[in-house]
């Protein structure tokens, strides 16, 4: 059931910015993350990676590394546990075929696909042991992208893949699924369009970029125990994943929480704690870390997908849409499960358009399985929306804003699979974007020869609700312990600890968070979908309530008077009748012990939904016409956030979006050799932004508060990443007169652009 | 365990403290602090010297500790992040990182302090094109640094 509240518009700790409670640890390099985990008795796990791109396995030879001095344990596929086709309560992603990513059976399908493990003595030991092992491969010919993968003759990557296309069982193919929303009579709307736009856009593939890799540390106790530290943006998820792959019940495993170095959606998959638990239950319960390196966090990690957008709109003379129509087509990588469901969702998120039909299909190439990065599928097919709109308002020489006002998704809209909205907040950051310094400050032109233009663009993720658990726990000094499930990658442990403080009327400093292991709090959701904030921060605010509803009862033992006749308010419980009954939390707290039991609360919650965010762009740049180098010279995000908890967190979510997104538009992509695999694994070649590459990325935060959190907040950091590759292209083209409808829009390719003329 | 395994010695400073200890000569500067010395407040991001979370300052100069060998410490005095904040307190870097929600994941946060502190040392007063030239050797995938930029040209003024 979805709750509506009453949204306040002023709060005593909501929308405040205190220091976060993590902070002093992060600053002073306390904080303890994945990799800084010390056990007793520690050893060292290595992977042995794929030379090739697509190829059989004949033979695997471990015999050397096993003899090799200090070497404990060696695994290969066989090792795992089937795990059948069950799948884990984390659904955010398809597990089924992880089995087989985490470690290849028979055939290797990417370059960087682990073949064999080993544990020794130390990391050095470990990785020249890996070196010991011999592969005979029978090469097979590479699939490098969805076209490809769909050609007549495409080598097939998984035999025994059954595609499902628009329900057909299909053998023998690439394609995983090609599913269809649709409603509304298309054909019939694209009749009334005055104007059709139809255009396709191509993008390679890119990586979340987080700075930490992934690691993983295990101990196998003798009694089938197993204890995990592992960098990842949900204890849970690593948990009954890790459970499934190695044969084990999830409650026999105990993953620890540690600090994560930045996730964006690729820490939501499990890549290295199977193989960790495996190699120390072979080495008779030794604890094993295993730390990646960068080269195999680029060529066996994350990816978002690449591939193929097309989209079709068309317009009336007075600015409506008819009708629209999407096919998508994205890279899943080596197993099915790319981001497609959600592109499909999100394509036309913007707009409210009377009928369209969108097709997606989840493609399986040789390259890394993708994975999800901040707003997953949408900022690609945001890329394809936002440069035909462009399109239809420059051919038109309407105002990109008023076009985009006089068809904007507002409630009551039916999205593109056919969801209807409820209250959100596009028409208002549209308007906040016609108001702003930047849309109404003029271009400029530079002196120095270059060219400059201006690009907008828009964006839009539903956001995400599931599962969270929240414990509070009052102190005699009127200071509240909290307990909560979700991993902290950016400021969280502050946005849900100011939620409670706001119900209890403490200050968010009183609440003191903590994030235990999976033994220790009630199952919460993975970090992902901008659903923390949001989720658990709900299960605190219903904690907190129940808090205060005890202590009431507390309060009236205490004065021997009705329950009925205290009220509670900033943090005061008074009597309605007797002024001189009052008590502050603080004051009440000391005085507990005679009134009954110690006071602890619990909230578990599972949200229907998140908030629908929508982010509206701006951008200007220069291009230099000499070599094509582009500089983005200014930039402001405004974004309709719901409630921002934390105003500078909601901002640094805004702000890293947005230049998570620049890269992509500009430099960022996996550059493919003809062989099949990635020529740029390092943060050399791969080349995202640096701070000499950026001005200050301005924000603007609409606020209208989301009618299902008793806060009104939405989830703030994926929709971000949406507009940036569009608005950069649109910058482009306002800056050329040329569009350039394939990512990265390199130098290179703004060069031939111009000289096309 | 490794063979042919040649070991250091090596007498070094790290945060004023004197330390002497062997290690293997393959080894770096960030695996002798991390699982030497036991100071993993320097981070690994990359091994090759382009994200700058394992930064550290080695007799005044920044350094990139995944690509120096930890025999190289030899005589030298490293401060790391571990040695900023004092009895006295945080250091104004460390003060201005929390005030301005300069970090959100954390991981390059050491890395960008040393750094940040290593231009504010010699440059009290640096321009924003300065603060950005000399920190674009740190990477940042959280922030779009922003409010790291902010946070460096804060405890500048404060100087």
């Amino acid at each position: 059931m979805v709750q509506v509240f009453e949204n306040k518009t002023s709060y005593n700790v909501v929308g405040t910015r205190p220091i976060r409670h993590d902070g002093i640890d992060k600053v002073t390099g306390r904080a303890i993350y994945g990799a800084d985990v010390k056990v007793p008795g520690l050893i060292w796990g290595e992977v042995l990676r794929s030379t090739e791109v697509h190829a059989r396995i004949k033979s695997i030879d471990t015999s050397a590394a096993k003899k090799m001095p200090g070497v404990f344990a060696v695994m290969v596929h066989q090792d795992l546990a089937d795990p059948g086709t069950e799948t884990t309560r984390n659904g955010l992603q398809d597990v089924d075929r992880e089995f087989f990513n985490i470690m290849a059976k028979d055939k290797v399908l990417y370059k960087g696909h682990v073949i064999a493990a080993v544990a020794a003595i130390d990391r050095n030991t470990a990785q020249e042991a890996t070196r010991l092992i011999k592969v005979e491969y029978e090469r097979l010919e590479p699939v490098r992208n969805v076209d490809e993968a769909t050609s007549p003759n495409a080598p097939i990557l998984i035999e025994d893949l059954i595609g499902d296309h628009l329900g057909e069982n299909v053998a023998n193919t690439n394609i995983a699924t090609h599913f269809r929303h649709e409603f509304g009579d298309v054909e019939g709307g694209f009749k009334l369009a005055d104007l059709i736009v139809d255009r396709e856009v191509s993008l390679e593939m890119v990586h979340q970029g987080y700075i930490e890799p992934h690691n993983a540390t295990v101990i196998w106790h003798e009694d089938d125990k197993l204890t995990v530290w592992s960098s990842t943006q949900g204890s849970f998820g690593v948990r009954d994943q890790t459970a499934k792959f190695v044969g084990v019940s999830p409650s026999q495993i105990r993953v620890n929480y540690s600090e994560i170095g930045g996730g964006f959606g690729g820490k939501t998959k499990v890549y290295l704690s199977p193989i960790a638990a495996i190699l120390s239950k072979k080495s008779g319960g030794k604890p094993v870390k295993i730390v990646m390196d960068r080269p195999s966090v680029f060529q066996a990690t994350g990816p978002a997908p690449g591939g193929k957008v097309k989209v079709k709109m068309g317009v009336t003379n007075n600015g409506k849409i008819t009708a629209a129509e999407a096919t998508i087509r994205y890279e899943a990588g080596a197993y099915p499960g790319s981001a497609v469901n959600a592109g499909a969702i999100c394509i036309f998120g913007c707009y409210n358009i009377p009928a369209s039909r969108i097709d997606g299909f989840d493609i399986v190439v040789n390259k890394p399985k993708s994975a999800a990065y901040r707003a997953p599928g949408s900022p690609q097919a945001a890329f394809a929306i936002e440069t035909v709109v462009d399109e239809i308002c420059e051919n038109k020489g309407w105002d990109k804003i008023q076009f985009r006002l006089d068809n904007a998704a507002k409630k009551g809209t039916r999205r593109g699979d056919g969801v209807l909205l409820e209250k959100v907040g596009f028409e208002e950051s549209l308007d906040a974007t016609r108001n702003s310094s930047h849309w109404n400050s003029p271009l400029g032109k530079p002196d120095n020869g270059k060219l400059r233009g201006r690009g907008l663009a828009c964006g839009y993720w539903m956001n995400g609700g599931g599962p969270s658990t929240c414990d509070l726990m009052l102190s005699d000094d009127g200071t509240v312990m909290m307990n909560e499930g979700s991993a902290d990658i950016g400021g969280t442990r502050a946005s849900i600890a100011m939620q409670a403080a706001e119900v209890l009327g403490l200050a968010a400093e009183d609440i003191k968070p903590s994030i235990p292991d999976t033994d220790s709090i009630g199952f919460t959701g993975t970090t992902g979908g901008s659903r923390t904030t949001f989720a658990t921060g709900y299960a605190a605010y219903l904690a907190a309530q129940s808090m205060v509803k005890e202590l009431k009862t507390r309060a009236s033992i205490l004065w021997e008077i009705d329950e009925t006749d205290i009220e509670f308010s900033n943090g005061v419980f008074r009597s309605t009748k007797e002024s001189e009954l009052k008590l502050s939390i603080k004051e009440l707290a000391e005085k507990l012990g005679v009134t009954g039991a110690p006071v602890s609360t619990t909230s578990s919650v599972n949200m229907a939904a998140g908030g629908n965010g929508y982010a509206v762009h701006i951008c200007d740049l220069e291009i230099d016409p000499e070599t094509g180098k582009t500089d983005v010279v200014r930039y402001t995000a405004i974004q309709d956030v719901g409630t921002a908890i934390h105003p500078s967190y909601a901002e640094g979510q805004i702000q890293g979006g947005v230049v998570q997104g620049i890269g992509w538009a500009l430099n960022e992509e996996y550059f493919i050799n003809d062989d099949g695999s990635m020529a740029n694994y390092s943060f050399l070649d791969y080349r995202m932004p640096t701070s000499l590459d950026l001005p200050m990325i301005e924000t603007i935060m609409v606020e209208v508060p989301n009618p299902n959190h008793p806060y009104g907040v939405r989830g703030v950091g994926e929709v971000p990443l949406c507009p940036p590759i569009a608005a950069v292209g649109n910058a482009i083209n306002d800056a050329i007169g040329k569009r350039i409808y394939e990512q990265p829009i390199k130098p290179g390719r703004i060069l031939d652009a111009i000289s096309k003329d | 365990m490794t063979t042919n395994t040649t070991n250091i010695h090596i007498r070094t400073k790290i945060n004023g403290q004197s330390y002497e200890f062997l290690a293997p000569s393959y080894m770096s500067l960030l695996d002798a602090l991390r699982e030497i010395v036991g100071l993993t407040g320097t981070k690994e991001g990359c091994l090759d010297g382009n994200c700058g979370a394992c930064t550290v300052n080695m007799d005044g100069r920044i350094v990139d500790s995944c690509l120096v060998l930890a025999a190289e410490m030899n005589g030298s005095e490293i401060e790391t992040i571990e040695g900023m904040a004092t009895s006295d307190g945080l250091h104004p870097l460390q003060k201005t990182f929390l005030e301005e929600a300069a970090l959100q994941c954390g991981i390059c946060t050491p890395g960008f302090l040393v750094a940040a502190k290593g231009l504010l040392d010699n440059e009290p007063k640096p321009t924003e094109r300065r603060i950005r030239h000399w920190l674009a050797g740190n990477l940042c995938r959280c922030t779009g640094y922003d409010k790291i930029v902010k946070a460096v040209q804060k405890a500048a003024s404060d100087n």
